[in-house]
């Protein structure tokens, strides 16, 4: 088996502890994701699949259990820590792709380049061009990203998670807020840069046609794994 | 330092571009706070300096004079003193060897003139009308650099001789007196001169203008009885703020009686004083106006920016990249106000100056303008620093799903 990007041994998360109010929402989680795996998670909403999301994205920590990342344990980084270890290890798409309006296409998808050290290199912005020729987005970098479809827009997005050439892409309801022909289009881009890059990629999803298409799927329920048809 | 920090000005400044509006109304603020700052400085500094020329034109900075007479108080026994007193009259005191004093006096380079004078009272006859008037025998080209004499004449020639005598405007009215005309002057005890007018100056005082009258030295010396000697010492100093403490030091170096300009015009001293402490409140309050309504500006801009904060943060930024970016618009913003405000400030000044009341016209000093423009930015950067703060510690989970 090829190597391990993301491993969570014994998660839970609980939101508000020790109040009245306190919810349980993730139950003893242990997984492990694979470089070059393609994972679907699916599952019905509050399942906790966003809470688990953004734990292994590390925009959230677990209330207890360990979590590691390219083999670096995660649970008692500071924020800088993990804001590190996401700038570099990490890539993220959302359902509501999530651009800086304020800034072209380009400079969108070199964001997380440049946050880390300023100007980019030349080859950095040949990549970020070839990136955006991949996704079918060529000739358009200097447009505003308020300017495009809803559809283009993800694309970019896309595009942007992948510029750092993360080990670990996640992607919070991708095809979503998209019609059915652009959904297609966009996940078949996620198979492309998995199976070009290598990364692990993990998908939430609530279309069943497309979570067919990946090799694995973990499906959440009221916050435990309850069925992993593509398990080890 | 401007490399690594590229891409917080490079984020503030697109932020601020995307909300010109927005942009364009906190300008506005500080650029109007900036203005009215530099303007009231400017204003204030100017109404100061003219009023304190306006006193030094007519006096110096400090005056030396003969020791005062006193009563001896004899000592009962041991140190114990019997005082019941009769003041003294004061005669006119002659200060000796003056000469050798103003040689001395010379050598201290932060004294940049000393003029003997001679000064006592008299009356002035000219056919059937008198007026009684302060005599004073100067040197002339010792005493044009204590007070610009020459700079105030209104007719005649600056011209101090044996026989000339200039006077002052309201007492050459009052007496009817031209230059070339003759008159009489009396000092007591069947001492008298008859003079020509030289010239006649206009100081501006009225007191100056009826009362004082100039003669050459040594007929002064004569009017008043006091042959050889002088009965006080005109100084002029390069920093006039230091009066009080050269008056000390020269006291103590020549045992003379000394006045200075600050002690003599200590209500002036107080009202300018005064006046500086009421335009800082007021620079204060029109600072801290601004700096609040930068603050709520900013407020609802990094509340609007928190979906932007949370992507940010999901991408790898930091908390401090993102305290940097709102700390950095709030610098840009500061600035960008600045330069609007100076163009406000400068255009004030000029209107002041063109169209204003013209009593007297005022200059913007550099320093004033640098002030204002660190102030401007500093108060920017302040006001932004709450906003900011609260902008860097957005949980980056929630901040993304904010809409």
């Amino acid at each position: 088996m090829s190597e391990v990007v993301l491993r969570l041994q014994d998660v839970n998360k609980v939101f508000e502890p020790d109040t009245p109010r306190a919810v349980h929402v993730l139950h003893d989680i242990s997984l492990e994701l694979h470089a070059g795996e393609l994972t679907a998670l699916i599952g019905p909403s509050g399942s906790g699949k966003s809470t688990l999301l953004n734990l292994m994205g590390l925009l959230d920590t677990p209330s207890s259990g360990e979590l590691w990342i390219d083999g670096q344990a995660t649970a008692r980084l500071d924020d800088a820590g993990r804001t590190r270890l996401r700038a570099h290890h990490i890539g993220f798409v959302f359902q509501f792709h999530h651009l800086i309006g304020a800034f072209s296409v380009l400079d969108n998808v070199l964001m997380p380049l440049m946050l880390q050290q300023g100007k980019p290199a030349t080859a950095q912005l040949d990549y970020a061009r070839h990136l955006l020729d991949a996704v079918g987005l060529p000739n358009i970098e200097q447009r505003s990203a308020k300017a495009l479809s809803g559809g283009q827009q993800q694309r970019v997005a896309i595009a942007r998670a992948l510029v750092g050439k993360p080990a670990l892409l996640l992607a919070d309801e991708p095809t979503g807020n998209l019609d059915t022909q652009t959904a297609e289009e966009v996940f078949a881009l996620f198979e492309q840069f998995n199976r070009d890059t290598g990364c692990a990629t993990l998908i939430v999803t609530h279309d069943p046609r497309l979570s067919a298409r990946c090799p694995r799927v973990i499906e959440l329920l009221d916050g435990r794994i309850v069925s992993e048809p593509g398990a080890l | 330092m401007l490399a690594r920090f590229w891409i917080e000005r490079r984020i503030a400044w697109r932020f601020m571009v995307e909300n010109p509006l927005q942009t364009l109304l906190i300008s506005i603020a500080i650029a109007v706070g900036t203005a009215v700052i530099i303007f009231i400085t400017t204003l204030m500094n100017g109404l100061q300096q003219n009023t304190i020329n306006k006193t030094l034109g007519s006096q110096p900075h400090v005056r030396l004079e003969a020791t005062r007479l006193y009563n001896r108080l004899p000592a009962v026994r041991d140190g114990q003193i019997l005082q019941l007193e009769t003041m003294r009259a004061q005669p006119l005191q002659r200060i000796d060897s003056w000469q050798a004093l103003v040689a001395d006096l010379d050598a201290i380079p932060q004294l940049m003139a000393v003029s003997p004078v001679v000064t006592g009272p008299a009356l002035v006859q000219k056919g059937r009308a008198t007026a009684s008037v302060v005599v004073n025998g100067i040197d002339p080209q010792r005493y044009e650099k204590i007070i610009n004499l020459p700079g105030h004449m209104v007719q005649g020639r600056f011209q101090v001789g044996s026989e000339d005598v200039l006077v002052g405007s309201e007492l050459a009215r009052d007496l009817g007196l031209q230059a070339g005309d003759k008159l009489r002057l009396q000092a007591g005890d069947g001492r008298t001169a008859l003079l020509r007018v030289a010239g006649i100056f206009s100081m501006g005082v009225q007191e100056l203008d009826t009362r004082q009258l100039y003669v050459d030295l040594k007929q002064a010396q004569t009017l008043l009885n006091l042959s050889g000697g002088i009965t006080a010492l005109d100084v002029k100093i390069s920093d006039i703020f230091t009066a009080r403490e050269w008056g000390g030091r020269l006291q103590r170096l020549t045992g003379l009686h000394v006045k200075n300009w600050m002690d003599n015009n200590s209500q002036l001293l107080n009202a300018l004083r005064s006046q500086s402490m009421t335009t800082q409140m007021i620079r204060g309050f029109v600072g801290l106006a601004v700096g609040l309504g930068i603050a709520s500006v900013l407020a609802v801009s990094v509340v609007q920016r928190t979906r932007e904060v949370g992507i940010l943060r999901a991408m790898g930024s930091t908390r401090d990249q993102i305290l940097r970016v709102f700390l950095t618009q709030g610098a840009m913003l500061g600035a960008m106000g600045a330069v609007f405000g100076m163009a406000g400030g400068y255009g004030l000044i000029y209107l002041f100056n063109n169209f204003g009341s013209r009593l007297f016209s005022v200059s913007v000093q550099a320093e004033v303008t640098i002030t204002a423009l660190f102030i401007a930015i500093g108060s920017g950067i302040l006001a932004a620093a709450l906003p900011a703060r609260r902008a860097s510690r957005y949980d980056p989970a929630e901040a993304i799903r904010y809409v």
